[in-house]
């Protein structure tokens, strides 16, 4: 039961990256940016291989995805912006795209990492000493390292163009900022983000699947969403946090779901079922509470 | 400072054409303050919305300060011109702070990857914030959304002038708010257009308004300018002879009746 939870804690944790990415999106820039289940198996692809056929060390991969989902993000932010395709819809066909591509990367459908010194083996290895926490510390340093460079980024006067662009396109536009150029960046870093996720997720597991994306962006909303409903605050170093804390006990809920959600009648099929039903209700809450004002900052 | 040169714009909706603007020419010079007062669909916001870029005309050019302006996209054009709407929830970002807001509008034009609000420019912004006198320098880190309209339509006031703009565009800037705010309001913006000596074009429904603040006075009528009025002509007028020089020109709606009224 302990190991079951420290498994939790990690996954959680690695997801939590990609969840980092979805609020990016969805919460900051108000894009509903449905590449990120594509760009999730594009950062495991490109690590897999550069991990199995070219003898890249466990670390670098991680950037590699990185850029390699920003690209896709890139696109995606490009089709809506250039050609004036809707977020949705951009976001569809990018996903499509990205699922011939990822298995172009990996060449069939799977690959295994399985004599491979992968990021969390090298970990195991090194800090013994740590016993079963070695790798839960390690991916946390990692997902610490990224959310506060997240957040750091979004101090910045790019950051704050990036933050207003969801908030309000009119202001930002009156105060000199392309507007398209912002939502582009802001959708490929959060894809880099859900690939580097993504590379992180196939080390852990030793295998990269080309299903393996499928419903990113329903766990990572529904991480966003819990988190939010926690730990409400509208400062970013604190939603960045409750992200995390949503995306932990997302993953929480799923071990404990497939392990006693059969005394219901569950089985573990279900899983994408009732993580959508959740986010529905999360999502359609709000209409039926009577209005009730959203809690900020107290002036 | 600014000049429009036979400038249309036609609105094509399917087969149904709009003419908003039809061949408009108009020269705003250095540190003028121009007032404009038009019906219902005079064209007076689709102007403003020609000068800040919002949509390219159908012909005629938009010089500013001798530059062409006419193809340059609004985001470009917003590092020289200030512009203010109607809305008090368009001018600011609502779920960032007073700070932030203040922060993002001290930076026109190219932004890095550096801090945008070190301490160095919340005390700044403190500073900038004092001289409105409406207690906002106390709630630098609320968010924009718990403020009021009045507070938000002020914050917005400071936002577009404090890079100094070389316009500054008024959307009837003050028709959303109650009396009292949009006297404090009118207020502010005239000092802040005396303080920096802004080149000013401001929009309104309220004909009182039109003749007391600015230099010239400008009527619009289905697109088109119809009558100028300037100096002496201008401090002396009133609002009945303006409503008569309307009815000159065939236009009478319900409001031009109520101005009469009063």
């Amino acid at each position: 039961m302990e190991t079951l939870f420290i498994h939790a804690l990690e996954q959680g944790l690695a997801y939590g990256i990609a969840a980092l990415g979805i609020f990016l999106t969805y919460r900051i820039l108000d894009f509903p940016d449905l590449t990120v289940d594509g760009s999730f198996v594009t950062g495991a692809a490109i690590a897999s291989l550069l991990l199995s056929r070219y003898g890249f060390d466990p670390f670098s991969v991680l950037v590699v995805a990185f850029i390699a989902g920003a690209a896709a993000g890139t696109v995606t932010g490009l089709l809506h912006t250039k050609l004036k395709i809707t977020r949705l819809l951009s976001g569809v066909l990018m996903m499509i795209m990205l699922y011939s591509i990822n298995l172009r990367i990996m060449g069939r459908p799977n690959l295994s990492l399985l004599r491979i010194d992968t990021a969390t083996r090298l970990v195991d290895a090194a800090w013994s000493g740590l016993g079963p926490f070695a790798v839960l510390f390690f991916i946390a340093m990692i997902v610490i390292g990224v959310k506060l460079l997240l957040d750091l980024f979004l101090r910045t006067e790019i950051g704050f163009a990036l933050r207003a662009t969801g908030d309000s396109e009119a202001m930002i536009t009156a105060q000199g900022v392309n507007t398209s150029t912002m939502k582009v960046l802001g959708v490929a870093v959060a894809n880099g983000l859900v690939a580097l996720s993504g590379a992180l997720v196939a080390q852990y597991n030793g295998f990269a699947d080309v299903g393996m994306g499928t419903g990113t962006i329903v766990t990572g909303l529904a991480a966003v969403i819990i988190g939010s409903t926690l730990i409400r605050s509208s400062r970013i170093g604190w939603m960045t946090v409750a992200v995390l804390v949503g995306s932990i006990i997302y993953r929480v809920a799923v071990v404990l779901a497939l392990r006693y959600g059969y005394v219901i009648g569950f089985q573990a099929s279900d899983m994408k079922l009732v993580t959508s039903l959740l986010v529905i209700l999360a999502l359609v809450a709000p209409m039926f509470r009577e209005r009730r004002q959203r809690k900020v900052r107290a002036c | 400072m600014l000049s429009l040169n036979g400038v249309s714009k036609v609105f094509q909706m399917g087969t149904d054409r709009k003419v908003a603007i039809q061949q408009l020419d108009l020269v705003l010079r250095a540190g003028e303050f121009l007032t404009i007062i038009g019906s219902n669909g005079a064209g007076k916001s689709t102007l403003l919305n020609l000068i800040a870029g919002t949509f390219p005309p159908t012909t005629g050019t938009i010089r500013l300060a001798e530059m062409d302006i006419t193809g340059v996209p609004a985001h470009i054009r917003a590092r020289r011109i200030g512009r203010i709407v109607q809305d008090p929830l368009a001018g600011t970002a609502p779920s960032m702070t007073v700070a932030e807001n203040l922060a993002l509008a001290a930076k026109r034009g190219r932004r890095t990857l550096r801090l945008a609000l070190p301490a160095r420019m919340r005390r700044r912004i403190r500073d900038q914030l004092e001289v409105l006198n409406i207690g906002l320098e106390d709630r630098l880190n609320c968010n924009v959304s718990t403020l009021s309209g009045g507070e938000r339509q002020s914050l917005t006031i400071l936002m577009a002038t404090l890079a100094q703009p070389e316009i500054l565009l008024l959307d009837e800037h003050t028709a959303a708010l109650d009396p009292s705010n949009a006297t404090m309001i009118v207020r502010m913006t005239c000092a802040f257009v005396e303080m920096f000596g802004l080149t000013t074009l401001m929009v309104t429904h309220n004909m009182e308004q039109a003749i007391e603040l600015g230099d010239r006075l400008v009527m619009m009528h289905k697109g088109e300018i119809i009558h100028e009025l300037s100096g002496e002509e201008k401090a002396n007028a009133t609002v009945a002879e303006l409503v008569d020089l309307f009815s000159k020109h065939h236009v009478v709606d319900d409001e031009l009746l109520l101005e009469r009224v009063r």
